[in-house]
């Protein structure tokens, strides 16, 4: 191929010398490369696994759970466990989990933001408040049905004068205790991520510590200490483990007629350890039922999740 | 709020300077209010060690030695074989990595390296749904699909309850945070790094494994001993897909059924053990519960002095 | 040297003949001290400064006056400890983990470190300005409104945001959208919201820690001639690594340098404080001499 020429009026082509061959071939360097297309194949197929089980969970879960609500409406949400598979609801485990998520809102936001705005806003960089941070870590860390036993013997046992022993408090409290070590870690991140310079300026006009805190560092940090709070409240919906050791019912059980404030005291259970008690349950009846109750935990799941994707995305704001 | 006065009549004093004691009590009792919210974490952590403890070494006390080498774990025929339930939580917790670690990195490498952000903005929700499903759930699906349509596809041998298949629920569940984890350590890899690759001449495979990942090694190990943990601490997917009877014979065979720690605690909080099998029985939830939580705090330390030391050095 | 007249002219700096060695100004219109005023107002007393971060020494030996109602820059190439020395006169320098401060600064007479003393009270009275503006992300009247309201003033808040804003010579531009979001202003006039920010709280002394450094040269002017207006009724000192803005606009200059200990590190000092005047055409040191006339730094 030849070069041309732009040199005003005429365009004259230029043989191309033997060195301009030998770079162009060069460069070219060789276009199909194999190794490099196999290994981005097989990444994306880990990638699409991971889609695939999502689709086949749900799909198989559809599958089994959509004809039990079709048939039952929503009188499966508003009947309580039973033994028989065609009377089973999960009233029961609505409201459980309902009451364990407001004892865990009500006990974990405050603890956890506070300490989190402590280790972000107040302490210095000490042995004591390292040992703090690696505290919280380690505790992100401990399986939760440990907690289950911290929730027997500290809320159930020890505590039970206020508890009132095996009751959704203690359960709620445990609960509580799980969570707040992420909670702590996901508000750290939003207060760090508000920018210094906020926390300078503030200052500078003469304002304490706790007046730059809470007029412009926890109002810039509220978002992510918002959509990290529902993100963890989600995760506490799901737990089971350590509410099996507090005292959570698997099977039927009465309240009686105590009224609100006496039935906290009382049996309870939730969502998930029904779904768990049905699992567990030899009657093939009972694999559809507890398919439905899935798919009504789930749908509470994914609206809360999708909610706080939404709100994140609103409220995320470039400074 | 007066402009200083400068005349030369009334001079500036320190106690001018002192501010307002009221306002500065205030802040005092504010920072203290704070800090207990951070000390309660402490204390969370003296409670865990002081639940344990007591029934802990009471168990010790009330059983002979010998039994924690039985070949099972019938708690309530008196045989605490420990080493059952540590088979079975090592069986659950390898399959796991072995499927969570190809899934979780594989995703974390194309994410971070390869995909358009068109593809990661809709990839990465995906991964945190996967991360936000319960753990009965993914064991709903282990009892119902993993187990009969593959282990016991693949392996005739298997009963519907195994350890196999409850290893891969595991494995599922754990892929997203070993994904999330390492994603976001690959990605915090300044670009500036890559750029030098490429600059050499690099492909984009030899950059990503040569290059970046290593880079990145410190958050990709932490991530696999994270994966590791929450293994070992999975409770629920196990505790429906390997059988809930809460006993085992011992076994390494993971088509088997078997038990592990975290099972084998559950299923004795469910019995009424409490009253009826003796105090033994009780006092051995306890035992298992400060063995696992002495692993993972063990794991967990290791796994963030891991991450210290290496990001010192880069 | 020769005064020019009322107007405001964009100020030149032009070399002289090599063999004269001295540089020549055109100053502005501000009437300037070329002799030390019999009494004259020391509001910063500062002797044998020194600060270090977690035991490792920034700055040292620093020791002059700073006077009321004129204009005080600090000079030199970077990592010299100017903008330390400036953060230790409103004690901002607390903020930082591990810092030591060393030395006497008296303010009005008063040390400032004593015991007793509340950095809060310290930095309502002296007032900062930062490199980069950082307005607070709420409405223009609030950054305006904040100080005051902490401080606890009950009084007229429109007032006190009409006042400081037409202080700042920002009141005409922004007037009619005051409940609107600060970061929506330009650059330079965010710098001179931060100011009225500054003067609402009825500060003493300004400080301000390379003001123009992140603004475009009409806004930069902006803010000299802003600075103009002001030390009129406040005390500034003003950091810069803009040799010709001290030159165009200070009373005095401070020329800080940079010196390598025996431990290998960088440790601050002042090398030369004195007129402007005499700093730019007629300095003492030969290292202030060298960075004046652009051999090096």
């Amino acid at each position: 191929m030849a070069r041309r020429s732009g040199l005003g009026a005429g365009v004259v082509a230029i043989p191309d010398s033997t060195a301009t061959h030998v770079v162009r071939a060069a460069l070219r360097g060789k276009r199909f490369r194999v190794g490099d297309y196999v290994l981005q194949g097989l990444l994306l197929l880990t990638l699409l696994i991971a889609l695939g089980v999502l689709v086949v969970l749900l799909g198989s879960v559809a599958v089994h759970g959509v004809p039990v609500l079709k048939q039952r409406g929503t009188t499966f949400l508003t009947t309580t466990n039973s033994t028989f598979p065609f009377l089973a609801g999960v009233k029961q485990g609505i409201i459980g989990s309902l009451e364990l998520l407001v004892i865990v809102l009500i006990f974990a936001v405050p603890l956890g933001v506070g300490a989190a705005v402590y280790l972000e806003e107040y302490a210095k960089d000490t042995r004591l408040n390292r040992l703090l941070v690696t505290n919280v870590r380690n505790l992100a860390g401990v399986p939760s049905i440990v907690y289950g036993i911290l929730g027997l013997i500290i809320f159930a046992e020890f505590l039970k004068p206020l508890t009132g022993g095996l009751t959704v408090i203690s359960g709620g409290l445990t609960l509580a205790v799980v969570v707040l070590p992420i909670l702590i870690i996901t508000s750290s991140e939003a207060l760090r991520a508000v920018p210094n310079s906020i926390r300078e300026a503030g200052f500078g006009v003469g304002a304490t510590r706790w007046e730059v805190i809470r007029s412009h560092v926890l109002p810039s940090a509220a978002p992510g200490i918002f959509t990290g709070t529902i993100l963890t409240l989600a995760r506490a919906l799901g737990e089971t483990a350590p509410l099996l050791l507090v005292g959570a019912l698997l099977g039927f059980f009465s309240p009686g007629n105590l009224g609100f404030w006496g039935q906290l005291r009382g049996p309870y259970t939730s969502l998930p350890t029904l779904i768990f008690s049905w699992s567990t349950q030899p009657n093939p009846e009972f694999r559809n039922l507890t398919a439905a109750a899935i798919i009504v935990l789930m749908a509470v799941l994914l609206t809360v999740n999708a909610a706080a994707i939404v709100l994140r995305n609103r409220y995320e704001r470039k400074w | 709020m007066a402009q200083v006065e400068l005349s030369t009549s009334a001079r500036l004093t320190a106690a001018d300077l002192a501010g307002n004691a009221h306002r500065r009590r205030k802040e005092r009792a504010i920072r203290v209010a704070f800090l207990s919210a951070a000390g309660f974490s402490i204390l969370v952590s003296g409670l865990i060690v002081l639940s344990l403890a007591g029934k802990a070494v009471q168990f010790l006390t009330l059983i002979h030695p010998s039994q924690l080498l039985a070949g099972g774990w019938f708690p309530r025929q008196e045989s605490f074989g420990m080493a059952t339930l540590v088979a079975g939580t090592l069986i659950v917790s390898l399959i796991a990595m072995v499927v969570g670690t190809p899934l979780g990195l594989g995703a974390a490498i194309y994410l971070s390296e390869y995909a358009r952000p068109r593809v990661r903005r809709i990839f990465k929700p995906i991964l945190e749904t996967l991360a936000g499903i319960p753990s009965v759930v993914m064991g709903f699906f282990t009892l119902n699909i993993i187990s009969p349509r593959l282990v016991q596809f693949l392996f005739s041998g298997a009963y519907l309850f195994n350890l196999m298949a409850a290893g891969i629920g595991v494995g599922i569940l754990i892929t997203p945070l070993i994904a999330s984890v390492a994603e976001d350590s690959m990605f915090a890899v300044p670009g500036t790094l890559r750029e030098a690759a490429y600059g050499l001449g690099a492909k984009k495979r030899v950059t990503s494994l040569r290059v970046v990942f290593p880079a990145a090694i410190s958050g990709i190990v932490a991530a696999l001993i994270l994966g590791i943990s929450r293994a070992i601490g999975e409770t629920m997917v196990v505790a429906i897909a390997a059988g809930a009877t809460g006993n085992s014979l011992f076994t390494m065979n993971p088509l088997n059924y078997g038990q592990t720690m975290t099972t084998a605690m559950s299923s004795l909080a469910i019995g009424s053990d409490a009253v009826g099998g003796g105090k033994a029985v009780f006092a051995s939830l306890f035992f298992v519960g400060l063995v696992l939580f002495a692993l993972t705090l063990l794991l967990n330390v290791g796994a963030n002095r891991f991450v210290r030391r290496v990001r010192r050095r880069y | 040297m020769s005064e020019s007249g009322e107007d405001m002219d964009a100020p030149t700096v032009t070399r002289s003949d090599p063999a004269e060695r001295s540089i020549h100004l055109e100053r502005a219109a501000r009437e300037r001290p070329t002799e030390l005023p019999d009494d004259a107002e020391v509001v910063f007393e500062i002797k044998d400064l020194g600060v270090s971060y977690s035991g490792v020494r920034a700055v040292e030996n620093v020791s002059l006056n700073v006077y009321e109602n004129q204009i005080t820059a600090l000079i030199g190439p970077s990592g010299c400890g100017k903008t330390t020395v400036l953060r230790c006169l409103n004690r901002m320098n607390d903020l930082i983990d591990g810092a030591r401060v060393e030395g006497t600064l008296r303010y009005h007479g008063v040390d400032l470190y004593e015991a007793g003393i509340d950095p809060v009270e310290v930095r309502r009275r002296i007032g900062m300005v930062f490199q980069k503006p950082n307005p607070f992300p709420k409405s223009i009247y609030d950054n305006i409104a904040f100080g005051p309201r902490i401080a606890g003033f009950k009084g007229n808040m429109d007032d006190v945001v009409e006042r400081s804003l037409t202080r700042a010579a920002l009141w005409d531009e922004v007037k009619g959208k005051l409940k609107t979001s600060a970061t929506a202003l330009s650059g330079g006039q965010q710098q001179r919201l931060c100011i009225a920010r500054c003067i609402a709280v009825q500060p003493d002394v300004i400080l301000m820690d390379e003001p123009c450094a992140s603004l475009d040269p009409i806004a930069t002017l902006k803010i000299e001639e802003l600075m103009y207006e002001l030390v009129s009724d406040y005390t500034i000192v003003i950091v810069t690594h803009n040799m010709q803005q001290a030159a165009r606009i200070s009373d005095r200059t401070a020329f800080f340098t940079v010196g390598i200990k025996d431990g290998g590190h960088r440790v601050g000092t002042v090398v030369e404080y004195d007129l402007t005047d005499h700093i730019f055409t007629n300095p003492k040191d030969p290292r202030t001499e060298d960075y004046v006339t652009g051999r090096f730094g």
